[in-house]
């Protein structure tokens, strides 16, 4: 027979009795950084499991689209012309789009694909966005030194600029790709669609941003109306990188920025990061409230 | 008298039963004059709260809700309506298997299941070799998780959860899928678990090893609380000792719960 409770000894919890497993969303997931470290290994080395060329996908991918890119929009379509370098304003221009729309379609898929562990145990589940997140960060680390060199190949002169520029453009992407990826993951538990759509929006954001075109072709067709195409974050993450390798591997970099950089780029740029940051916050919001309902929707 | 360690206080929980997923089936359902989803009470209003140190059985008849009643005090789920309060760790299995990684060797998903319970690396280092030791895997340990049997599965599950040192226990069918014998040391680990004056909540369909363990029990049924209390009646409310003839007439003595743990738990 079973001993009776009284006959036991009665362990003294330390601790308030609350809610289980509280959770105070992003806070939730720094407070909780070795976990977090532990999902970002996985993810490094889960993303290409099963495959034969594993991690150079995350290369394969940048590089076979500028092949593309690089052919068709620059040598025959003529996107070049009257650009000094042209290579180098494509390629700075896909690293940092890569690593967008890597967190964005890696982290839509980021809940769905970890079910497993969702359905069963209790933590913040935007660890899972924050992780792709990350990956794509670390991923993005080996494609900023290839660019780093062949910046230096084409006789670089790095400004004041540069750093600053290329880590504001992190920024703004982190935080612009961290509330997308919340909330299209959260959507994508309840509709499959949001998968789909990702992937339609990747392809617009690829043509919407200063890569494949400079930056005056957009002035010459918009005019006083060139603003409108800057109040998308990335074409301002994209035009930072710019400034930050392109323009220093012109003949002339002042007359280059004066050309094809907009105006007051460092305002547009902490303007965009401001914005990133509200959309972050919302994001966080919209999740917080509906999260209660993804174990039950993960079938 | 000791402190609450377990409050759960007009707790509900609505289920979606079915959705109309595309704009199609919704449409035609629509035209139909047919609901778009209907919502069923996986749990309705449940009161009651357990003290620390208490070894509570849970059970009822498949689908009342034992599981998601356990979600709920793990934090997987939160309730529709009303509250849920727990003090301190918890730790547990719910429905037989772990959260784990597939992909992940078993040795990296011990890692993992230990930082989701908040163990560091230095204090999930510490409880590694007893947790090895304890799932008896061998060699497999180093291999994915995807490639393991349901019982090597939840016996690495089980492992990591008893040796996380959890204020709240709890087991959800956690004797289903394992052998003999690895079935009598799981029973041994959680009485001893108790005993160490832990609350342990355990949902189990065996009469037997709920005898064994607990000294309360709440029943189920249809997502609605229908009895609170004694081991014996609580049993005797569900006529599990009726139902199985094998069970009724081993549930006297002590081995009898010993074997009932071996055949049908």
């Amino acid at each position: 027979m079973a001993t009776g409770v009284d006959e036991r000894p009665v362990r003294i919890v330390d601790a308030p009795l609350a809610p289980p497993a509280e959770n105070l969303g992003l806070l939730s997931v720094f407070k909780r950084r070795y976990l977090l470290k532990l999902l970002v290994q996985r993810e490094i080395s889960g993303r290409y499991s099963n495959s034969i060329l594993g991690v150079f996908w995350s290369y394969i991918n940048p590089l076979t689209q500028f092949c593309v890119y690089w052919l068709f929009m620059g040598k025959i379509m003529g996107a070049d012309k009257g650009m000094d370098n042209y290579p180098v304003h494509l390629f700075a221009g896909l690293v940092i789009v890569h690593f967008f729309t890597e967190t964005f379609g890696a982290g839509t898929r980021s809940l769905l694909g970890n079910k497993g562990l969702l359905k069963k145990m209790a933590m913040p589940k935007e660890m899972f966005p924050v992780a792709s997140m990350l990956v794509s960060l670390y991923h993005l680390v080996p494609a900023t030194l290839i660019l780093v060199v062949v910046c230096v190949l084409s006789g670089w002169k790095p400004s004041w600029e540069t750093v600053p520029s290329f880590l504001l453009a992190l920024g703004i992407v982190m935080a612009l790709g961290t509330a997308l990826a919340l909330v299209f993951s959260l959507a994508n538990v309840f509709f499959r669609d949001f998968g789909s759509a990702v992937n339609i929006l990747t392809n617009y954001i690829r043509f919407g941003v200063p890569m494949m075109y400079p930056f005056s072709m957009i002035e010459g067709f918009l005019g006083d109306k060139s603003w409108i195409y800057l109040l998308n974050p990335i074409s301002e993450a994209v035009l930072l990188f710019q400034q930050a390798f392109w323009v220093g591997v012109t003949s002339d970099p002042e007359q280059t920025a004066a050309e094809h950089l907009p105006d007051h780029l460092w305002s547009w740029g902490l303007g965009a990061f401001g914005v990133s940051l509200v959309l972050l916050v919302i994001a966080q919001l919209v999740f917080s409230k509906y999260e209660n309902k993804i174990p039950e929707r993960l079938t | 008298m000791s402190a609450d360690s377990i409050v759960v206080d007009g707790v509900t929980k609505n289920f979606t039963l079915r959705y109309h997923r595309s704009i199609k089936d919704i449409t035609v359902a629509k035209m139909k004059g047919r609901a778009v989803s209907n919502t069923f009470k996986a749990l309705d209003d449940i009161t009651f709260t357990i003290k620390q140190g208490e070894s509570v059985g849970l059970m009822g008849l498949n689908g009342s809700g034992k599981s998601t009643l356990l979600k709920l005090i793990s934090g997987v789920m939160r309730p529709d309506q009303g509250v849920v309060k727990t003090r301190g760790q918890i730790a547990g299995l719910i429905a037989t298997g772990a959260g784990f990684h597939p992909q992940l060797s078993g040795r990296e998903n011990i890692f993992l299941n230990a930082a989701i319970y908040g163990l560091s690396a230095e204090e999930t280092a510490e409880i590694y070799d007893d947790v090895v030791k304890f799932a008896e895997l061998g060699d497999h340990l180093n291999s994915p998780v995807g490639n393991y049997s349901s019982g090597q599965y939840s016996r690495l599950g089980f492992s990591v959860a008893v040796h996380i040192d959890s204020d709240i226990f709890l087991a959800d069918e956690v004797l289903a899928v394992g052998d003999k014998p690895f079935k009598k040391k799981c029973m041994e680990k959680m009485e001893e678990i108790r005993d160490s004056g832990r609350t342990v909540v355990y949902v189990s369909h065996a009469a037997g090893s709920v005898k064994r363990m607990c000294d309360r029990v709440i029943c189920l049924e249809k997502g609605r609380l229908v009895f609170d209390g004694d081991v014996d009646e609580g049993i005797e409310y569900l006529h599990y000792g009726e139902d199985d003839a094998k069970g009724s007439a081993k549930l006297k003595s002590l081995e009898a719960a010993d074997s009932a743990l071996g055949a049908e738990v």
